[in-house]
This record gives C-alpha cells, sequence and structure tokens, in this order.
C-alpha cells in the first residue's frame, strides 16, 4: 500500500523528530569532546589551549575518580540486587489470590511516583535523622543506640532509598510479565505432584527471564546517572564517601567550573553507560522483529 | 485465575500481601500524616499516629513563605507543555513509521531509543553553556525545551507499539467504502488511536514532573519546580518536618493519583513495548 507518494510523505512526517534528536545528540556531544580536550574553565577568562589527553589523565588519575566509579558499580548492583529479588517475590506474591489486591497494588506501586527529591528528603530527615527520625525512635525502644545513617554508612543507605524508589518498578513488570504465564501449565504441574519451589523454579523463574533482564538493563541505564537523591542527601561525602560518577561530573562542571576536566568526566560516563546499552538495544531489537 | 483455593490459604497471602504493602507504603503515609501536625507534634518522642489534633497551617505556611503554588504551576508548565510539544512532534513520526514502514524504520526506531541511552551528565556542561550564553538558564521555555528532547524517544516508541497495534485491514474497508483519506484518519484511525495517544500523555507527564537532573541543574529561584524548590528544604533551620511534609505531600499528591490510573502504561511504556 506504500506508493511512491505515501513514502515521501512519511519521510516529511518522521523528519521533525530525526532532525531535532540528531541536533540534540551531535551539538552537545561534539562539544563535549571538544571541551574535553582544551583547558577551559570558567574561573579563569582568556584562551582555551588544546591540550590534547590532558584532561583525561587527570581526571582518570583523581583519586576521587576511582572513588566515583567503585560506589557507582556499587550503587547499581546493590539496588539491582534488592528491586530484582524483592521484585520477584513481590510478583509472585501479588499473583496469587488474595483479597484487595487493588489496593495491594497501589500501595506497592506508589513509592515510584514519588519525584526522587521529595523521596530522598522524607528518609534523610524523618526516617534517617539520629536525633529525630523514626528509626532513632526504633532503636531506642529496641535499646540500641542511635545509628546516623547517612554519616555512617552513606552510600548503603542512599542504595536504600533508591531501591525503595526501584522497588516498585521491577515488581510492577515482572507482576506483568507473571500474570502472562499460561495457567494450564501451573495446573498440570500441580496435578503431577509439583512442590510449590519446583513450580517455581522450573516454571515460574524461566518464564520472567526475559522481563528480568529487561528490568536489569532499564534500570541500570537509569541507575548510572542517579543524582538528585545524592545531591540532597549526602551531596556526596562524608568526604568522597557516597559520590558517584554523575556528581562527580557534576562537582567539576557546576561546582569548579572546570569544563575540560567535566567534559572528560562526561566522555567516561558516556562510554560506561554505551557498554550497557548496547546489551539492552539487542533486547529490544530481537522484540521488534517479533 | 480460577483455580480453586481454600479460603485458609487466601487470608495468609492476604496477610503476608497487606503487611508488605503497607510496610512499602508506610514513608509516604507518614508524610501524609505529618503534614497535618504541628511541627512539635512531629517530633514528639514517641511518634503519634493518628491521634492528634489536626492542623491545615502547615499548608497555609508553605504556601505564604515561599509562593508554592507559583512552583506548583511552574512544575504543571513544565510536565504539561514539554508534553504537549513532544506529543505534537512525535504523533506524525509514530504514525509514519507504524503505517508506512520502510526498510529503515526498524533503524531510525533502535537510532532513537539510543539517543535516550547517552547519560545527561555527558552533555552538561555544553547545554549548561549554551543555556548561559542563550539567557535560558532559570526560565521555564529553557526546561521546557530540554524535557521535550529527552522524552521524544519515549514518546515515538510508546506512540508506535500503540499505532502498530491498529489493524490496517480496516483502512482497506473504509476505502472500499468510497471514504476519502481525511475521512479515513479522521473516522476510523483517530477514535483508535486517542487511547494510546492519552495514555502517552499521562505517562510522560509523570516523567516530566518527577525529572530532577535537569531541573535541579538549570534553573535557580524563578523557574524551579517543585523537584527543585523541594530540594531547597535540604537545608533547613530549625523545626521544618511538618512544613516539609505539606510541601511534599502536595508535590507528590497529583502524581500519585495519576500514577495509580496509568500502571499499565507504565510498563509498556518504560519498557519501550518489550514487556506488556
Amino acid at each position: 500500500m506504500a506508493t511512491q507518494h505515501s513514502r515521501a510523505a512519511a519521510r516529511f512526517m518522521i523528519a521533525p523528530s530525526v532532525v531535532l534528536l540528531l541536533a540534540w545528540m551531535l551539538i552537545p556531544l561534539g562539544m563535549t569532546i571538544w571541551f574535553s580536550l582544551l583547558r577551559y574553565n570558567l574561573l579563569m577568562p582568556g584562551e582555551n589551549p588544546f591540550v590534547g589527553f590532558e584532561n583525561y589523565s587527570y581526571f582518570l588519575s583523581d583519586p576521587a575518580f576511582q572513588t566515583a566509579v567503585i560506589n557507582t558499580l556499587l550503587l547499581v548492583g546493590g539496588v539491582l540486587l534488592i528491586t530484582v529479588c524483592g521484585g520477584i517475590g513481590l510478583a509472585v506474591l501479588l499473583d496469587q489470590p488474595m483479597w484487595g489486591t487493588g489496593i495491594v497494588r497501589i500501595m506497592v506501586i506508589s513509592p515510584f511516583f514519588v519525584m526522587p527529591t521529595v523521596s530522598a528528603l522524607v528518609w534523610k530527615n524523618m526516617f534517617m535523622n539520629p536525633v529525630n527520625g523514626l528509626f532513632a525512635y526504633v532503636a531506642d525502644v529496641l535499646g540500641l543506640p542511635a545509628y546516623d545513617f547517612l554519616t555512617a554508612a552513606p552510600l548503603a543507605s542512599i542504595i536504600g532509598i533508591v531501591s525503595w524508589q526501584w522497588l516498585p518498578f521491577a515488581t510492577l513488570i515482572l507482576l506483568t510479565a507473571m500474570q502472562s504465564l499460561d495457567s494450564e501449565q501451573l495446573e498440570a504441574a500441580e496435578m503431577d505432584g509439583a512442590s510449590s519451589w519446583s513450580r517455581f523454579y522450573y516454571i515460574k523463574l524461566p518464564h520472567l527471564a526475559r522481563a528480568i533482564t529487561v528490568v536489569i538493563l532499564i534500570q541500570t541505564i537509569f541507575l548510572l546517572s542517579i543524582f538528585a537523591e545524592i545531591y540532597v542527601t549526602t551531596a556526596g561525602g562524608p568526604g568522597n564517601a557516597s559520590i558517584n560518577l554523575t556528581y562527580l561530573v557534576f562537582q567539576e562542571s557546576l561546582q569548579r567550573y572546570d569544563v575540560g576536566t567535566a567534559s572528560a568526566g562526561g566522555v567516561v560516563a558516556i562510554i560506561l553507560a554505551n557498554i550497557v546499552a548496547i546489551f539492552l538495544m539487542r533486547m529490544i531489537g530481537k522484540n521488534l522483529d517479533a | 485465575m480460577a483455580r480453586a483455593v481454600s479460603n485458609s490459604v487466601k487470608a495468609r497471602n492476604t496477610a503476608i500481601a497487606w503487611i508488605i504493602a503497607i510496610l512499602i507504603f508506610f514513608p509516604i503515609l507518614w508524610t501524609i500524616l505529618t503534614s497535618f501536625k504541628t511541627e512539635g507534634t512531629a517530633i514528639a518522642d514517641p511518634p503519634v499516629f493518628l491521634f492528634f489534633d489536626w492542623t491545615l497551617e502547615n499548608y497555609a505556611t508553605v504556601q505564604d513563605r515561599s509562593d508554592y503554588f507559583g512552583h506548583f504551576m511552574n512544575s504543571v508548565i513544565i510536565s504539561v507543555g514539554s508534553t504537549v510539544i513532544g506529543l505534537a512532534i512525535a504523533i506524525p513520526a509514530a504514525w509514519a513509521m507504524a503505517f508506512v514502514p520502510g526498510r529503515q524504520t526498524k533503524n531510525v526506531l533502535m537510532w532513537m531509543l539510543s539517543t535516550k541511552m547517552l547519560p545527561p551528565v555527558g552533555v552538561l556542561v555544553p547545554i549548561y553553556l549554551i543555556f548561559r550564553d542563550w539567557g535560558l538558564l532559570d526560565t521555564r521555555i529553557g526546561l521546557v525545551i530540554v524535557l521535550t528532547l529527552i522524552n521524544l524517544p519515549i514518546i515515538v516508541w510508546m506512540l508506535y507499539t500503540y499505532f502498530r497495534e491498529i489493524p490496517t485491514d480496516i483502512l482497506e474497508a473504509a476505502r472500499m467504502d468510497g471514504a476519502t483519506l481525511r475521512s479515513e484518519v479522521v473516522h476510523v484511525l483517530l477514535p483508535m488511536a486517542v487511547p494510546g495517544i492519552a495514555s502517552t500523555l499521562l505517562l510522560n507527564i509523570i516523567l516530566a514532573w518527577n525529572e530532577a537532573f535537569w531541573t535541579l541543574n538549570l534553573v535557580a529561584a524563578n523557574a524551579a519546580p517543585l523537584t527543585a524548590f523541594i530540594a531547597s528544604y535540604s537545608s533547613p533551620e530549625g523545626l521544618f518536618y511538618a512544613k516539609l511534609s505539606a510541601a511534599s505531600t502536595m508535590a507528590i499528591a497529583p502524581i500519585l493519583i495519576m500514577g495509580w490510573f496509568s500502571q499499565k502504561q507504565l510498563v509498556r511504556g518504560l519498557t519501550f513495548g518489550a514487556v506488556k
């Protein structure tokens, strides 16, 4: 049905999206790469000489960089572990017959809709605060000393907050996938005397495999760029204890105004994200053919 | 699920699920409750749960002290504005790719998706400098532009997955009956496309409302939407839990309610159609 005429019209309709995205991608990206090769600091006006890879060697040898990379990986890994395991458990649970499924679902997915700055502030002040927080009160009741979460274990605390935000996402997607499972298969297994564990392990889990992969990949994309939660709770501290790559680049650029180094950091972040992206794209691309 | 389950099993499931659900929801519930307390009650030891003198004074104070409504409107303008502009650009593109697919369609879609993988921090410096030079820092229009562009791939993708499900046979049937191209679009395609467009609109408003990287970095006092405004509470003076809770409750309430209605679309939109 596609004629020469409709082809031309289609191209015309697609063009604005493509041109805008192309501009959005290529212009800033080109500028980042160019700046990363210059000695360029907003606090030192004047010429911005070309320095080759100096910024990269400076950024990569900065002790904060190593901390930031390790923290980024811990943050992504920790949150993935909690949300994927918790999400599988919750999806299995919510898939069972029960009263009030609708309300339970609404409560479970709600944290995902809370803006990052709100959830970070609420956790920081009303729960983790060592004096007035609810956790401090619980510790007091149990006879334990108050624990200053964001000072003593900043990264773990942030992992906790971010996991709370993303657990609903994993649960929702895994539950959706779970509900597409043919119940006859489960009934047959049950009749043959399969225990509930083996029904989970041999039927449900393999069925979820694809959805789990999707959850891991999509969350990774977002988790690599965690920013607001750190900005609001610890600002990367104490010291650099809870700094991640995104936050480090933010510090170099908008706090130290070192455009060259920040750009080099940005390029490093892009390379890291691309490694993940390649896998994700393959998964989604396969689905497009189906 | 048609399987018969004994009531005792069902009761056990229900109990476990409710306990976990309430635990997960508790921080939100606690925030809402605290917003109705006085600052003194908010940090009372032991904490009070339901039995306190409910007050609305925090809501009034937050508005008086900081023009809460102004920031709320910034959020509305930025999230709705970027979504509507995004839809206007994306609908023709998704439409063309779904109904007149060419050899390059798949590649174009995948490439659009790849732009979403670009970490924002990778382009923070140039965007900041461009915004500074063009006077876009701390303006609503600047944020609308950025949020339109970062969410455009999701909008195109979501619309595409919806449009693709519209059966094209029906078009041929309409054509046989002598429908013109215009009436084909207006009377046949559009009614079938509206639900998909509405879902996309809803999900994208949620995403834009909660966006917190660009909003924190590109605006200050004037154009700050709620994400950035709430962040200013991170440096407190004195007792402020109740006011923080009131500001937070108002910031999350509209989106929470929209979110409850968009569970299904959320899955499709955020997995780019990979899980439905």
